[in-house]
């Protein structure tokens, strides 16, 4: 597939992070198009109509979102946004910010006209101090320049920007979590209904967007929605970056459209694997997704195909597994994480995160019983679909990928006591 | 240590800056623990008890948001910080290798502060959101990477050091 860069045309270029730059590139062109010339309504539906898919990890169509937000409560509406990006494997947004920040912000502009929005939150993980930086210059330039502030690019359209700094807490990339953590709590995640564009951010209507997500608007205003909808596939509008990281030669962040075969972006983007050996396994969305074998890897990279595969196209990020990797220690690493970030809310994330977690230990260590893989798909089973957020089902749809799909694996630390990779390697 | 903590003028100044960003004072929680944490250099009871009473907040809503995030410290850390990311994609690459390389080097577990107070560091589970620099470190606010046992060695012996010290941006240039 041809090269389109959409949100990473500026990428490695250090001047797009300036105002002036920006501005003589046509940037803030289409905010002010939006503004001047554009009823909101005629925004919403070029969004509907351009397919654009929520580019966090959910996929959900952005212009349907959108709709949801009430007209004419009398309460003032919040844009969030969420670059709060932990999802292991994940790396896209900080792109964004380290090297486009203006891109965001005029595409945080034109959802804010579109829903009648004055105030806008960012939510930035608290790692993220350098990439925090660059956007906080950045939107200071932006109210310099009367981009921002009181007279939007001049027009009579008010908007506030502030960048919220989290502090490490993967749960609060989950909306609701992200919600309770900027209103000053621990980030446990609501129960819904009330759905945040209903009852969000200090009990306001509230949109929450990703950064990759709003940074597609100034071009879909610019070439309208059937030129976007054209350059991805089916029911998935646009390019998407994708976060290739693990076992591949160029790791990094590949624009490419959606639909476009894994192998391509492994092989051809990525440079293939590293050291030339074997694929094994790839994850398609982030450590949530269920793992693919390698025989079923190369699958159409959009979030619709990702679903009829069993997994999921998350988070974009596309972790590469190659044949010297033991598919039970990828499974203890993940459910490190897991039993790590869960947020401690529900009993059976709580409590399934950290069993699983001390039955892989135990196999990793050599002390695992025949019953041990039987505990666990049990336990998968009575993590999903019995929590308050998603976090427990991604957990769970992640290691009994890796039971199911690599059971033999699992067997023999089981039965030798020890790593078969490991001895291959040793010999 | 003074058993009162309160903000410099300075400090308060910024304070009631970041106080305007929000409609409710406790939403200001995360920017008021960070601006204490960046004057005391980490969260002690007596910044507790300051932060509730600025934001008018019981301390049970200090505590449990101070013990909630992982960037929070509660008690004194090196001068300078270390962060090993432990997650999937710089496992793959090695990050186990790395945490032995760091064990051995500054002669403390994770967790622990080497004894001149220089260094303190954590093998942390979850991603730091730079795989392509797989394997890496977050040292205070800068990522390094891809580690080896020479270029830890190097980024030790001189974190400051310019021509050692290698922002994300001049590494993404590297790894494009």
């Amino acid at each position: 597939m041809p090269i389109v860069k959409l949100v990473s045309e500026h990428f490695y270029n250090p001047e797009a992070k300036k105002l002036s730059w920006y501005r003589d590139q046509g940037g803030y062109a289409n905010a002010l198009k939006s503004i001047r010339d554009m009823k909101p309504q005629e925004i919403i539906d070029e969004v509907s109509k351009s397919n654009l898919r929520g580019l966090g990890g959910a996929g959900f169509p952005t212009g349907r979102k959108w709709t949801f937000v009430p007209r004419n409560t009398g309460k003032q509406v919040y844009l969030v946004v969420n670059a709060d990006e932990s999802e292991p494997g994940t790396f896209k947004d900080r792109y964004i910010l380290e090297w486009d920040p203006h891109r965001l912000i005029e595409g945080i502009i034109i959802c804010a006209y579109a829903l009648d929005i004055h105030t806008a939150y960012i939510y930035v993980r608290g790692e993220y101090v350098r990439p925090t930086e660059t956007l906080q210059n950045a939107i200071d330039e932006a109210y310099q320049g009367s981009v921002l502030g009181k007279q939007v690019l001049g027009q009579d359209f008010p908007l506030d920007i502030h960048v919220h700094r989290g502090a490490g807490a993967y749960i609060c990339g989950e909306e609701t979590g992200l919600l309770e953590s900027l209103e000053g709590k621990k980030g446990w995640p609501r129960l819904k209904p009330p759905f945040p564009a209903i009852e969000g951010l200090f009990g306001h209507p509230t949109v929450i967007n990703n950064v990759e997500t709003l940074a597609h608007l100034p071009k879909i205003i610019a070439n309208g929605s059937h030129w976007f909808a054209e350059i991805g596939c089916e029911h998935n509008g646009g390019t998407r970056l994708f976060a290739l990281s693990g076992s591949v030669k160029k790791p990094g962040v590949h624009e490419l459209p959606l639909g476009t075969p894994m192998h391509e972006l492994i092989y051809e983007h990525g440079g293939g694997i590293l050291n030339d050996k074997a694929l094994k396994a790839v994850i398609p969305g982030g450590a949530s997704a269920a793992v693919l074998a390698c025989d079923e890897s190369n699958i159409s990279l959009d979030f619709d195909s990702c679903l009829k595969a069993d997994s999921m196209l998350g988070s974009g990020a596309v972790i590469v597994m190659d044949e010297d990797v033991c598919m039970v220690k990828a499974a203890h690493n993940i459910m490190n994480f897991f039993a790590h970030e869960s947020c401690g809310q529900c009993t059976p994330c709580r409590e399934g995160t950290a069993w699983v977690h001390r039955i892989l230990t135990r196999i990793v260590k050599g002390e695992g019983i025949p019953d041990d893989i039987n505990a666990l798909l049990d336990i998968a089973n009575n993590m999903s679909g019995t929590s308050i957020c998603a976090l427990s089902d991604g957990a769970a749809m992640s290691f009994r990928s890796y039971v199911k799909k690599f059971t033999s694996e699992f067997e023999y630390h089981i039965r030798h006591g020890k790593c078969d990779i490991e001895q291959r390697l040793s010999n | 240590m003074s058993d009162i903590f309160e903000f410099t003028p300075e400090n308060f100044k910024r304070f009631q800056e970041i106080l305007h960003c929000y409609p409710r004072k406790q939403a200001a929680m995360l920017p008021t623990l960070y601006l204490a944490q960046q004057q005391q250099g980490c969260i002690t009871p007596e910044v507790e008890q300051y932060v509730a009473q600025l934001l008018e907040v019981s301390l049970v809503d200090v505590r449990e948001v101070l013990t909630f995030y992982t960037l929070f410290f509660r008690r004194p850390m090196g001068h300078h910080h270390i962060r090993l990311c432990m997650s999937i994609s710089c496992w793959i690459r090695g990050a186990g290798q790395i945490k032995e390389n760091l064990t051995r080097i500054l002669g403390v577990p994770s967790g622990e502060m080497t004894t001149d107070g220089n260094f303190s560091w954590e093998a942390v589970p979850d991603c730091l959101g730079a795989c392509e620099l797989a394997p890496m470190i977050q040292m205070d606010k800068d990522y390094y990477g891809p580690l080896t046992s020479n270029k830890i060695t190097d980024i030790l012996n001189d974190p400051s050091h310019s021509h050692n010290h290698k922002s994300t941006e001049q590494n993404t240039k590297e790894t494009s």
